[in-house]
């Protein structure tokens, strides 16, 4: 008598640790091995791009934080960009030094967050915990910017929206000092570690051209050997400026992804370092009176000053009727901003390309074959953070 | 910035009537074509070794209800080879279907469902074309200008039936949109003044 073996169904999520998130994974099983894999996502959907569509091109901002919310201004970038490329204006070089160093300092966030949840997600519970404290101190970074841990709302079309306090450049620079040796001790913890190697050498890999046919970019692509990066080949900001390698993987699997991201914060502290031997005292965001609101000491003194404050906190500048893709090197990948303007204060559109939103759809195609101790393993070098996939 | 113009010229050239406009701005082309020419274009540029357009960044809608073709399809696409970016654009009415991207790119498969999702566009011979962002049993395409920004349903957890629903929005207070914008036309002269002065200069 032959038994009839039925393929078993498995919900993972949306309410799981290792989810990243709320990510409502169905998984068809075949005993232990992956047959299928079907990512329900949107239990996040916020409706950003409807939100700004109804708000002024200022107000749009903070929605940015709320995307990646482990590297928000790296988001906010690509906003900036876009507005300042239609309206034409020009960022004085301290702002866009200050600008670049708080990318990266978003990326080292990211990265410190992926790479240590991914040993978690593995069994390694050590990394989280000492990569976590460095993640504080660079928040607080963040915070005496800004006035916020995580939802800066720093940046502007046209600069920052203000110069950084005394003592954060020295703090900053102390920072990038001490900080190598951490990623040092993470790496003695996990590089040459056998369960971690055994957990995630060969696992989840991609090809070159499947990289490119599902549109992977970010690590997903470099990990493959593929050598792009925005910074490098579309630079904006200060980019050219600096000097900087960019790592790339051989095997495209998820260890090769780990070191290319332990690889990228290096490059980030340099990065860091450079800007702040570079960056000279100055304007932090552009002269046009228009764009930028009044100092309160002006406010104080001039009517003219009170009018332009008046009408850009509550009208916003207008921008002229033009359509545009900007992209930005997220650290997850290419975070980009199709935006459609129609001159008058608020955007007519604003498509927002987010990295993961590629990067999980193939997940039925990476897992499948795959056991199902490997969907977390496959799931954590993804880099998947459900504010941006969600929108 | 010369590339982008032998490219302009070279998509013009080979792909003849398939390509009703092109014009560069801001380091980009932007092409028109036809609905009718998507799946040529597209294998023309992802094969043809002087473009090698070889992936979909993104695919988008814009909705301009007043105006008789309704959506606006955008296809994003970059070429790493060339270092250079393509956006394409076709219009369509309100109930066109239109050819999926799927069999050329992959990763078109969410970019087609989170369209179908937001503005209700369908596609033919898309293989799994189902709601991806909002809600499970949800009604309407929110993305669409006359969607209401407050929705039509909000849901909560009720205690009697134990389980959540999903009823029509109530709110305590309207919601206000205050439309700030002046009728005139404020900043335009001052970079006018601008550019004069540095014209002079």
């Amino acid at each position: 008598m032959t038994k009839k073996i039925k393929n078993l169904n498995l919900n993972f999520g949306p309410q799981h640790p290792a989810a990243h998130g709320v990510l409502r994974l169905i998984l068809e099983l075949d005993g232990e091995v992956v047959e299928k894999a079907d990512p329900h996502i949107g239990l996040l959907h916020r409706g950003t791009e409807k939100l700004i569509e109804n708000k002024t091109y200022m107000q749009a901002v903070p929605y940015f934080d709320r995307l990646d919310y482990v590297a928000p201004m790296n988001q906010e970038h690509a906003f900036a960009l876009a507005i300042e490329k239609i309206l034409d204006i020009d960022v004085p070089i301290r702002g866009q030094f200050i600008r670049v160093m708080f990318c990266e300092i978003g990326r080292i966030l990211s990265h410190i967050l992926n790479v240590t949840t991914q040993a978690l997600d593995v069994g390694a519970l050590t990394p989280s915990l000492w990569g976590f404290e460095e993640r504080e101190t660079l928040m607080t970074f963040y915070e005496r910017a800004s006035g916020s841990r995580l939802h800066a709302n720093y940046f502007r079309a046209g600069g920052v929206h203000q110069d950084l306090p005394a003592g954060l450049e020295t703090d900053i620079l102390k920072f990038c000092e001490t900080f190598p040796k951490i990623i040092n001790d993470l790496e003695n913890l996990l590089t040459d570690n056998r369960i971690f190697k055994q957990r995630n050498v060969d696992i989840g890999i991609v090809t070159k051209q499947d990289a490119l046919d599902y549109s992977f970019s970010g690590v997903m692509i470099r990990g493959s050997g593929v050598p792009w990066d925005l910074r490098k080949s579309q630079p904006y900001d200060c980019y050219e400026q600096l000097e900087f390698k960019v790592p790339v993987g051989k095997n495209g699997d998820c260890y090769d992804r780990y070191l290319c991201r332990i690889e990228e914060m290096k490059e980030s502290v340099s990065i860091i370092k450079q800007c702040l031997a570079k960056m000279e005292k100055g304007p932090v965001k552009t002269f046009d009176g228009k764009i930028t609101p009044p100092s309160k000491k002006e406010i104080k003194q001039s009517m003219e000053a009170l009018i332009h404050h008046f009408k850009l906190f509550t009208e916003g500048y207008r921008v002229p009727e033009d359509e545009i893709y900007t992209a930005v090197e997220a650290p997850k990948g290419e975070f980009g901003v199709y935006l459609i303007s129609d001159g008058s204060n608020k955007p007519y559109k604003c498509k927002i390309r987010a990295p993961g939103f590629s990067h999980l759809q193939s997940m039925d195609y990476l897992i499948k074959g795959h056991m199902l101790a490997d969907v977390p393993a496959v799931l954590g070098s993804l880099d998947i953070v459900f504010g941006e996939v969600d929108r | 910035m010369n590339n982008l113009i032998d490219l302009e010229k070279k998509i013009n050239s080979e792909l003849g009537t398939k390509i009703n406009s092109t014009k560069i701005k801001h380091n980009q082309i932007y092409a028109e074509i036809d609905k009718e020419d998507l799946i040529d274009v597209t294998l023309f540029l992802k094969t043809n070794k002087n473009t090698k357009f070889k992936q979909l960044i993104d695919i988008t809608v814009v909705d301009y209800p007043e105006k008789p073709q309704r959506f606006k399809i955008v296809y994003l696409f970059l070429s790493h080879e060339f270092n250079q970016r393509i956006i394409l654009n076709y219009c369509i009415n309100e109930n066109e279907v239109i050819p999926s991207l799927t069999s050329i790119f992959p990763s078109a498969n969410w970019m087609e469902r989170e369209v179908f999702d937001m503005y209700g566009v369908n596609f033919k011979d898309h293989p799994d074309l189902r709601r991806i962002l909002t809600d499970y049993g949800f009604e309407g395409h929110p993305l669409r200008k006359d969607f209401p920004l407050t929705g039509h349903t909000e849901v909560r957890y009720n205690e009697d039936q134990k389980k959540v629903i999903s009823e029509p929005v109530k709110l305590e207070q309207n919601y206000r949109n205050f439309d700030y914008e002046s009728p005139w036309e404020g900043t335009k002269y001052i970079k006018e003044l601008k550019e004069n002065n540095d014209k002079k200069n």
